[in-house]
């Protein structure tokens, strides 16, 4: 019997080793995999090369992991903003290596690795400073520039519901890079809120087909949700209780 | 001195030109300003490329849902027919000249169309694109929605553009305080002067020679 269920979390990141290429989901707070990450810290690996949008906010998830030196390398496409201090200071200090991707050809280059896709013409960073170096091909009169896929060891990603058969669906703009992570990677490792019964998700609904998926974690309802997996709110944007930073969100 | 109109204005006088029906993406900033404006009764679709369209306003302080959020990452609230895809699509959609209209601010616009507003080029500075040079290229037509002069009294309309760019060859037209402008092979097309100022002024102002395109059906 298939069943990719791993409860244990620490488990199923066991085999993340020295510099190793981890991709990690989210676009801010949303899909981002916390438990996942919290997880990798936990266990210990470094000299890693990251692959995300950004390049952690505050001093949780992905900034705590790059403020404790565990980051070798950074792909992202925005990793300056108001609270990427950990990144920041690592940069400035030569201590971490960034490789800056417009999010379009980010997001791209990660679809053509899960795709078996070569390489890529694209259109976006014609005539920028990141064509630099690169190939250029004039198809149909109009410029292109070669980009390669980004391939990974491992995704770690957050949907909201699977069943053991790795079978994912997301929640709202929280999809984001799951589905193209969960294919390009050797390894796909993703924290659900709940593992549901096969056949309880529609496959008419289904986002990711399990295929793509490896191991997958339940890690209980996101706290602004209920029980039942419904809209409660009282949270702001980051998810952190109102009562706590109240008019912020 | 040249008269100059409010953004609030300037967002109206923008959206505008927004078809019925269109797909649109509001950059960060001032261009988020038009959704609020668009005239009585027009539908557009508002895209963010995080991974929607359909966007709809910001929600109560008690409806806020992490999960639901623009590419600013503020909250926001999906309208009835809306879609979630990932980013590959929703990049796809971009680049594969599917949105009709994007809206961007800029730091400076060159007389060729060429747009910069991702860098500074401070030296030390962190480099941060996101996805200003999607955006850039990601759209049938792409506006600028800006001030026309810096807040040093720099024109921000200019022969080539100093700062790094952002996309070459990309801007259709520019909006800003002063008058709205066309990028033509033969350079700025004056299309619009706000109240009373003059064509003189506006060259004077930007230091280019500048076309007036003000008599054309605009």
């Amino acid at each position: 019997m298939i069943d990719k269920v791993v409860p244990d979390i620490a488990e199923a990141l066991s085999d993340i080793h020295d510099g190793a290429c981890v991709m990690i989901g989210g676009f801010g707070r949303a899909g981002q995999p916390v438990d996942l990450i919290d997880a990798l810290i936990d266990l210990g690996p470094s000299e890693l090369t990251i692959v995300n949008n950004n390049a952690g906010n505050g001093d949780v998830g992905l900034a705590r992991l790059i403020g404790l030196g565990r980051v070798k390398k950074i792909i992202c496409s925005f990793p300056r903003q108001s609270d990427s201090w950990h990144f920041d200071k690592k940069y400035r200090a030569g201590e971490i290596e960034l490789e800056i991707v417009p999010q379009g050809n980010l997001a791209e280059r990660i679809r053509a690795a899960g795709a078996g896709i070569g390489a890529f013409f694209t259109p976006t960073g014609v005539g920028t400073q990141i064509a630099e170096g690169k190939e250029h091909r004039v198809i149909d009169g109009k410029e292109y520039l070669l980009e390669y896929p980004i391939h990974a060891d491992f995704a770690l990603i957050q949907a909201f519901r699977g069943d053991r058969l790795g079978n994912l669906v997301y929640r709202r703009t929280a999809r984001n890079f799951g589905p193209i992570m969960a294919s390009a990677a050797a390894t796909t490792i993703v924290q659900v809120d709940e593992v549901v019964e096969v056949g309880a998700l529609d496959p008419e609904t289904v986002v990711t087909p399990g295929l793509f998926v490896d191991r997958v974690v339940p890690v209980g309802y996101r706290p602004w949700l209920n029980a039942e997996g419904d809209f409660i709110g009282g949270v702001d944007v980051n998810g952190e209780p109102l009562a706590e930073k109240g008019a912020d969100a | 001195m040249a008269t100059r109109i409010t953004r609030i204005e300037l967002a109206k006088r923008v959206a505008a030109d927004i078809p019925e029906g269109a797909y649109v993406n509001l950059g960060i900033g001032a261009p988020t300003l038009v959704a609020d404006h668009m005239p009585e009764g027009r539908q557009i679709i508002l895209h963010t490329e995080n991974g929607m369209l359909g966007m709809g306003e910001a929600p109560a302080a008690g409806e806020v849902d992490p999960d639901l959020i623009n590419a600013g990452k503020q909250p926001v609230t999906a309208q009835p027919g809306a879609a979630f895809f990932h980013h590959a699509d929703s990049f796809g959609m971009m680049r594969g000249g599917h949105l009709d209209v994007c809206v961007l601010g800029a730091f400076e616009v060159s007389q060729h169309g060429d747009l910069a507003n991702w860098s500074t080029g401070e030296p030390g500075a962190i480099p941060a694109i996101g996805g200003a040079m999607d955006l850039a290229i990601g759209a049938k037509d792409v506006y600028v929605m800006t001030d026309l002069l810096t807040k040093d009294g720099r024109s921000k309309l200019v022969a080539e553009c100093a700062y790094p760019l952002t996309g070459a060859r990309c801007v259709s037209r520019v909006y800003t305080d002063h008058a709205v402008f066309d990028v033509t092979p033969d350079g700025f097309a004056v299309v619009e002067r706000f109240g009373d100022t003059t064509h003189a002024e506006l060259e004077a102002l930007t230091g280019l020679a500048l076309i007036d395109a003000t008599g054309a059906a605009a």
